[in-house]
């Protein structure tokens, strides 16, 4: 158990990184407090594989340092930094039977069999494996073996990390949304500090307290799900999370107000002054409303998916969605469309550009 | 209801052909001298299983098996971990995997003829490279046309030079199929390196070693060639390999009974070797 920071941490394949491009991590400077479900969200290629292998020690960074409270860890090997890592397919010792498999990370540290023993029946018993401790892991459907080697990783006590490699790929969908819960729930009963890497905003926002937002190399935003959806800092977090994301409208700027296609466009409060070329209205098509009057848009396509209406318009060129509980209007009619004020946002240069007005708090 | 449609059989009939030209006929012309004597002149005699009786209690028989039994055992014990320690040392990735690769499979690419051959004049105790080294320069005594423990050497050595490489390229290609991941949650799981080749790529290059040992395993038991042009299965019977038994009485005494019966007898065992050892290494993918 320990408290985990990353500091100034940066990484390249190359031997010698010529500019920020080189760069697979280009900046991060972290900490993950003890015992928190962090997950870490980005799209494939954002390096969020390459941080984990930092963490776990299967990679040196080329610049910076990892330190286990206020251990410098950088340098160690993975077997020194008492970690585990369950990785995105199931790696599991096809001749032993589930039971070794499971003690296999006890015997190799050479912990006495009794002891083996005691945490092999608790940790089979927490995953429901007991029943097929004695089969031959070979044999185990996809989710059993992802079971035994989440189970490796649960094994030894006082593990400092779990971290979790996009561990649900290879699992069918029925079945993911149990071991998702499984997971979230051993959190809560080993209390071990988690790291779950993925693509899927659905296992990210379910199973982490605080998700970190990776894109390029670089860390885009953390917070909470309900901050990342309310008040994304970037617009590649406002892109990325949500179903359809976040609108995102070209506009400019005038004396303080935020002019879209000629009209002001009212925000959730002051533009923080600064410089930048490119600026950007940003809602979410939860606070898009229609209306008698408004913004005049013509309806592009509508999805009904279930639990709503995704209403597609097109303003000009620019597209935005409207989500609607009934009475989604026809393909083709001119609609008008409401931005709730305090929920929409300036972006200068894909960062946020606003302060929080009064009704967002 | 469907019919049943008995014409399907049609398709079955060219691999029929095939193998009735291929293998059956030709044994079935052996199984026929197996149980005839003949004298020429297109004359035969019934013997029933005389023949085999004969080769299973003859002490030569006995000696030529004894022999192949010496020799397959010898360069499987040899080859066989000695490939996977080559192939384990080979690199995975970058530029000499292909020189590796090349220089690996060369040996296998020379007619076998023209190994036995080359070893050959490779060992001549006077003019051979090998030969003169060893008698001339390192002051042993070494020739392999009087002293059978040398003979013994040097086809050993030439089967290994020969065909090690077929039992790397095969568990090579089973390590690099390996996942780095496994790797990876060994070094995390703090296994040693003797724990990640027996748990990991020991098991992981099972199925094709079993290839490669079965294959090692019918090759060398039937090898002829090399032998033959390396020692011609001297000195005295020393390296008399079943094979080299076999042509001996087929074809310098004639005996083409005898000959047939051992051929047959020579054929089951072959057979029933492989056959044992397949089942054996597969028993546990079944279940």
């Amino acid at each position: 158990m320990a408290k985990i920071t990353l500091s100034n941490l940066r990484h390249s394949y190359y031997p010698d990184p010529k500019g920020p491009d080189d760069y697979a991590l280009k900046m991060i400077d972290l900490d993950w407090n003890d015992g928190g479900a962090y997950a870490l969200l980005g799209p494939s290629g954002c390096g969020k594989s390459t941080l984990l292998n930092i963490i776990s020690g299967l990679l040196v960074p080329s610049e910076g340092r990892i330190l286990f409270d206020d251990k410098d860890v950088t340098e160690l090997a993975p077997t020194e930094r008492n970690i585990a890592q369950v990785f995105q397919f199931p790696v599991i010792y096809d001749t032993m039977s589930v039971r070794d498999n499971l003690a296999f990370p006890l015997r190799n540290r050479g912990v006495d069999e009794t002891m083996v023993a005691r945490r092999v029946a608790e940790i089979a018993e927490m995953l429901e494996v007991t029943d097929i401790l004695d089969r031959k892991a070979a044999a185990l459907s996809p989710d059993n073996k992802q079971k035994v080697s989440m189970g490796r990783g649960l094994v030894r006590e006082n593990v400092n990390v779990v971290m979790f490699d996009e561990p649900l790929t290879v699992i069918d969908p029925h079945l993911k949304w149990k071991l998702r819960s499984k997971l979230k729930e051993l959190h809560q009963r080993v209390r071990a500090t988690m790291i779950y890497v993925t693509h899927d905003q659905t296992e990210a926002l379910t199973f982490a307290d605080q998700v970190v937002v990776m894109q390029d190399g670089e860390i885009v935003q953390i917070g909470t799900p309900v901050e990342l959806f309310e008040r994304p800092a970037h617009t590649f977090v406002g892109h990325f999370i949500g179903s359809p994301g976040m609108n995102i409208l070209p506009c400019e700027t005038q004396g303080g107000a935020a002019m879209f296609r000629g009209k002001q466009v009212a925000l959730e409060g002051e533009i923080v002054p600064g410089d930048g070329t490119r600026t950007e209205i940003g809602v979410r098509p939860e606070f898009v409303t229609l209306a008698e009057s408004g913004i005049e848009a013509v309806v592009r396509k509508i999805s009904d998916v279930g639990r709503h209406i995704v209403v597609e318009t097109l303003i000009g060129e620019d597209r935005v969605a409207a989500i609607v509980k009934e009475n989604a209007p026809e393909k083709g009619e001119t609609v008008h469309l409401n931005f709730r004020p305090d929920r929409t946002r300036l972006y200068r240069d894909g960062w946020l550009a606003t302060t929080a007005g009064e009704a967002a708090q | 209801m469907k019919t049943v449609n008995q014409r399907a059989w049609f398709l079955v009939l060219p691999v029929l052909f095939l193998v009735a030209f291929n293998a059956l006929i030709p044994m079935m012309t052996v199984v026929n001298y197996s149980v005839q004597e003949t004298f020429g002149d297109n004359l035969f005699f019934w013997e029933g299983l005389g023949w085999y009786e004969q080769i299973l209690t003859s002490d030569r028989f006995h000696a030529a098996l004894g022999r192949q039994f010496l020799f397959t055992g010898l360069i499987l014990v040899i080859e066989v971990p000695l490939g996977i320690i080559i192939a384990l040392s080979m690199p995975r990735q970058g530029f000499w995997v292909p020189v590796c690769l090349v220089l690996m499979a060369l040996p296998m690419l020379i007619p076998w003829n023209v190994v036995g051959a080359m070893w050959n004049i490779f060992t001549l105790p006077d003019i051979g490279l090998l030969g003169y080294f060893l008698n001339h320069t390192l002051g042993i005594n070494y020739d392999m046309t009087q002293d059978p423990l040398a003979a013994w050497i040097t086809i050993i050595t030439m089967d290994v030079w020969h065909w090690t490489s077929l039992v790397v390229l095969l568990a090579y290609a089973g390590l690099v199929s390996i996942p780095d991941a496994y790797y990876q949650a060994a070094k995390i799981d703090g296994a040693s390196n003797w724990a990640v080749f027996r748990f990991i790529q020991l098991p992981k290059m099972k199925n094709v070693l079993t290839i490669a040992i079965l294959l090692r395993f019918m090759d060398s038991f039937n090898i002829y060639t090399e032998p033959f042009v390396l020692t011609g299965g001297g000195p005295g019977n020393s390296t008399t390999l079943l094979s080299i038994d076999l042509v001996k009485m087929a074809l310098g005494q004639f005996d083409l009974g005898p000959a047939a019966a051992m051929s047959l007898i020579y054929f089951a065992i072959t057979l029933g070797v492989s056959w044992l050892f397949y089942t054996l290494m597969t028993k546990d993918d079944l279940n």
